[in-house]
């Protein structure tokens, strides 16, 4: 009963989330509090450790006066948002057309190995996350690269890549 | 030519088009056929199937005829070799992922995309690499789903959000996985849900309940009219070898569109329940008719010369049709009987004889959407009419402000303008206050008879109501099923009337059932013949046959202890008479065993001709879809047989046709008019002590064949009884955390699940009628105990 339940975003949603999304509400008219779900939901994604739960959508839901099905579809829809629990760290592989011809597999390849997980696996300590990255990052004159959290390395190795990996908590 | 018109060109067809149209409503009024799946006349465009692709003159890609609009001078090819291309084209992808098992699909002989395939698809494919499966999902009892058929056309999501505006279903995920679902696995909980099953132009949503059961080719279909509410829905009845296999809508806009409620598609099921009754009964035997209807006429007659007609009591269902009421009266009276009424669920009949000939919605049902202002007075419309509370959302949509004074904070799926929210007593204030503001905003005087109900000045809100029916037109003042259950109706009604003459809205009733205007008109009343003529006796209302217990009883379609206003005393009553005569089409009483010496199996809507007349006046006539279950018999024929028995002139009638001939000349030249011509009592506001009892009829229990429905049982809409209390009166009474309450009204006790509700107000307990486990408590709105 929707009467009878308090609102979940108040319980669910940080005060940092919720000034974040009424920093991005500032920018589309009133009536428009769809246009903030993306943000909405990568600012919660970004406090949750790197994926979302259902309750979490459900609060965002609630905050932007949503129905869940259309936060769901949202967050279903965009490759960078994460349904499941992943590792901490999420590292995507570039492996479009700039990057296959300048070795992105073998960089890819050697990850699996490193992690000893597959493309779009997490590993068991709960520190890395293998993204199955859906297109080209953009970064083509730096290939082979990939992204990890939100940065990019560029020119890789898989000695490059072992001493990225190797700095990070 | 008109501004407002562009020329263009079809096929070398010169046609002329609304400026502004689609391409694809032109050629539809033109009878040009275009293939589509996602679009819908009554859904926003979408665009997503591209199966309308048409070639347009200088456009250099073929066009979706949906999505375009009309161009002055625009030259189209709808089956040109490009537009052919670009059709089988969508085609084939259409089916690379749908599987070939029309076979063994419910959707089979009526799908959409069969149909297509047949013009536009290819008789081989080219795709030889695996389908796409996607696992179905259990979206509740009412619809079935296949979802490796789904095509994505997006109109069941389109209507969740535009018409039910309850967005429940979405499409999740993206390309190849994109599904359509509810992502979390829920029921859908809309009271028009099944409408997504017409929509859908594939196998991937169906009827649950008539799944498997045939063949869409096999079924027979027949014309009918919706038994529920008072919208009077159209449908067609689909019959196989004699049976109701499933009701779907049959499209008039006047009335309900392309859609039907839930409780219309589904009550069906009721038909054919358990305790359906195949043969007459007397005293709980079996027998033939000659018997039952002999030892019925003599019991009656037996009743009337000891005791005297004042003795018998006649209870309609307004359910039953036009002429089974009318000869249901006809009968009464041959006998010298007044105690005649249809007016079950009403408490208060002291204004009767200044109301109007039959209380109407004063309006069109289209109108209802074009109000500029609404306010509804006791109706959770949603529920009770829920096609026209479906006009009201697009009225309220289009920025008509709707509004209400209802006991209850019922939830609405449109912006509600203003709302009071009090206990009945509150009620009565509230409207007062409304009644006072708008006087005062158009400098009139209220009646000197309602002064006494006011209290106070009006408050802001009242204010606001006022000056909104003022100042947007057209208004309407609307009484629902709560207003005429409450106590004190007459007050309401007259306040209303008030409200309404003084701020220039139209005064309209949403009667409770479907033939509930039919009631009135045809004189199923204690103080009207037919027609509105002042009856020469005047007889005893629904509610004083039960509590002056009458000693024989004739009831039509009616299941006294849930169908009456206080099912406690209906109970008492009925079993006490000496003899009971019901026209029914089951052989028992909700859960109670039946009290009646003699039960006369009578047909369904589904299997009697007959008429309704809906809230509009509009009267609607049927032909039964299907032969009557076992020996049953359609009610107008037994009430016939019945007069003749009873040696009551005017009963050699042939057909249905031949009784409504009759009573049409009794009702022909009544002109529905809402105004109530009476004078006012000098009223004073009612203050209940301690805790009211307030209830409505939840939306699967108002009639006794869709409380038989077995699919709609299941529904989440439909709740079990309960008592729902605001937490605070929970707290104050010591109940909160407990799962079972006592509740004890006039003397009797039940045990009920406790819900704590916001939307209750302080002071009343929410308990729901027609449900077997409350009907042992007493009337509708009354005092209880709560421990």
């Amino acid at each position: 009963m929707t009467a009878t339940s308090a609102p979940s975003s108040e319980n669910l949603l940080s005060a940092h989330a919720r000034a974040e999304i009424d920093r991005w509400l500032t920018r589309y008219p009133p009536d428009r509090k769809q246009s903030a779900v993306l943000a909405a939901l990568r600012e919660v994604q970004h406090e949750n450790g790197g994926y979302l739960t259902t309750e979490l959508m459900d609060a965002v839901a609630d905050y932007l006066d949503l129905p869940p099905i259309v936060v769901y579809e949202a967050a279903s829809f965009y490759s960078m948002f994460e349904l499941k629990p992943v590792g901490r760290h999420s590292i995507s592989v570039c492996t479009n057309i700039s990057c296959l011809l300048r070795g992105g597999d073998a960089i890819l390849a050697h990850l699996e190995k490193k992690l000893g997980v597959k493309l779009g696996e997490s590993t068991p300590d709960g520190k890395f996350y293998l993204k199955r990255e859906e297109e080209c990052l953009a970064a083509c004159c730096g290939a082979p690269m990939m992204q990890v959290d939100h940065v990019y390395h560029e020119h890789l190795t898989p000695e490059k890549v072992d001493r990225v990996l190797d700095s990070l908590e | 030519m008109s501004e407002e018109s562009v020329n263009i060109e079809v096929n070398g067809i010169p046609l002329q088009a609304r400026k502004g149209a689609m391409l694809i409503e032109i050629t539809d009024a033109a009878g040009i056929p275009i293939p589509r799946f996602c679009y819908h006349k009554k859904l926003s465009i979408a665009a997503n199937c591209r199966m309308c692709l048409v070639e347009v003159e200088r456009a250099p890609k073929p066009l979706p005829a949906c999505a375009t609009p009309v161009m002055e001078g625009m030259k189209v090819f709808t089956e040109s070799p490009k537009a052919r291309a670009a059709q089988k084209g969508t085609m084939e992808f259409l089916l690379i992922n749908h599987p070939l098992d029309c076979p063994i699909c419910d959707q089979g002989g009526e799908c959409e995309l069969q149909d297509l395939a047949m013009g536009y698809g290819s008789d081989a494919s080219r795709f030889a690499e695996r389908k796409r499966v996607i696992k179905d999902k259990d979206i509740g009892p009412l619809i079935s789903t296949d979802m490796t058929r789904c095509i994505h056309c997006t109109r069941c999501v389109r209507f969740g959000d535009e018409i039910a505006g309850l967005r429940e279903l979405g499409a999740t995920g993206r390309g190849e996985f994109m599904e359509i679902g509810t992502y979390v696995a829920h029921s859908v909980a809309s009271e028009l849900s099944g409408n997504v099953i017409d929509l859908c132009p594939v196998g991937a949503l169906n009827a649950k309940p008539s799944r498997n059961r045939g063949r869409s080719w096999e079924y027979v279909q027949h014309a009918a009219v919706a038994p529920h509410d008072s919208v009077g829905s159209n449908i067609f009845v689909h019959t196989l070898r004699g049976k109701v296999m499933r009701v779907v809508p049959r499209e008039n806009d006047a009335v309900n569109e392309t859609w039907i409620s839930d409780r219309d598609r589904f009550s069906y099921e009721g038909i054919y329940s358990d305790d359906r009754l195949s043969r007459p009964r007397v005293d709980g035997a079996e027998t033939d008719w000659e018997t039952a209807l002999e030892a019925a006429a003599k019991g009656l007659q037996a009743v009337i010369t000891q005791q005297g007609p004042e003795a018998v009591g006649f209870l309609l269902g307004p359910t039953a049709t036009v002429e089974e009421l009318y000869l249901a009266q006809k009968l009464a009276r041959g006998l010298g009987v007044a105690n005649i009424d249809h007016r079950l669920r009403q408490a208060d009949f002291s204004d009767q004889d200044a109301a109007p000939v039959f209380p109407w919605l004063g309006q069109a049902l289209e109108d209802l959407e074009k109000v500029g202002a609404a306010l509804l007075i006791g109706s959770n419309v949603r529920m009770e009419q829920p096609l026209a509370g479906l006009r009201l959302r697009k009225a309220a949509l289009a920025g008509g402000r709707v509004m209400f004074v209802n006991p209850r904070d019922f939830e609405f799926r449109f912006p509600v303008a203003a709302k009071v929210i009090a206990d009945p007593a509150g009620m009565v204030t509230a409207l007062a206050g409304v009644a006072q503001a708008v006087a005062e905003l158009q400098g009139e005087t209220l009646p000197a008879g309602l002064t006494g109900l006011i209290a106070g000045s009006p408050s802001d809100v009242e204010r606001a109501m006022a000056k909104t029916l003022i100042d947007h037109t057209p208004a309407t003042v609307l009484l629902g099923n709560l207003a005429v259950s409450h106590p004190t109706f007459a007050q309401l009604r007259a306040l209303a009337g008030f409200v309404a003459r003084c701020s220039g809205a139209r005064l309209g009733y949403l009667p409770e059932a479907a033939n509930s205007a039919g009631g009135w008109l045809v004189g199923a009343l204690p103080h009207r013949l037919p027609g509105g003529r002042a009856a020469p006796t005047l007889g005893l209302n629904a509610r004083a046959m039960l509590e002056s217990p009458r000693k024989a009883y004739v009831l039509l379609g009616v299941e006294p202890e849930l169908d009456c206003w206080d099912g406690a005393a209906a109970h008492a009553a009925l079993h006490g008479a000496e003899f009971v005569v019901s026209l029914s089409p089951y052989a028992s009483a909700g859960d109670s065993p039946s009290h009646s010496r003699i039960v006369l199996p009578v047909a369904t809507f589904a299997e009697t001709a007959g008429t309704y007349v809906n809230a509009e006046g509009r009267w609607q006539s049927f032909q039964g879809a299907s032969p009557p279950f076992g020996e049953a018999r359609p009610a107008w024929k037994v009430l016939r047989v019945l007069g003749n028995l009873c040696g009551v002139a005017g009963f050699e009638y042939v057909s249905a046709e031949d009784v409504l001939a009759e009573v049409w000349g009794d009702c022909e030249s009544v002109q529905p008019d809402n105004i109530s011509n009476g004078d006012l009592p000098n009223w004073q506001s009612f203050q209940p002590e301690g805790l009211l009892r307030v209830a409505d009829v939840p939306i699967y229990a108002t009639d006794p064949l869709v409380r038989r429905a077995r699919s709609l049982q299941q529904s989440p809409l439909m709740r079990p009884a309960e008592v729902r209390l605001h937490p605070e009166v929970a707290q104050a009474l010591g109940v909160v955390g407990r799962e079972q309450v006592q509740v004890r009204q006039n003397g009797r006790a039940v045990e009920l699940p406790l819900v704590l509700d916001e939307s209750i107000p302080r002071g009343c307990a929410w308990i729901p009628a027609g449900l077997p486990a409350s009907a042992a408590l007493g009337p509708a709105v009354g005092p209880v105990v709560i421990q």
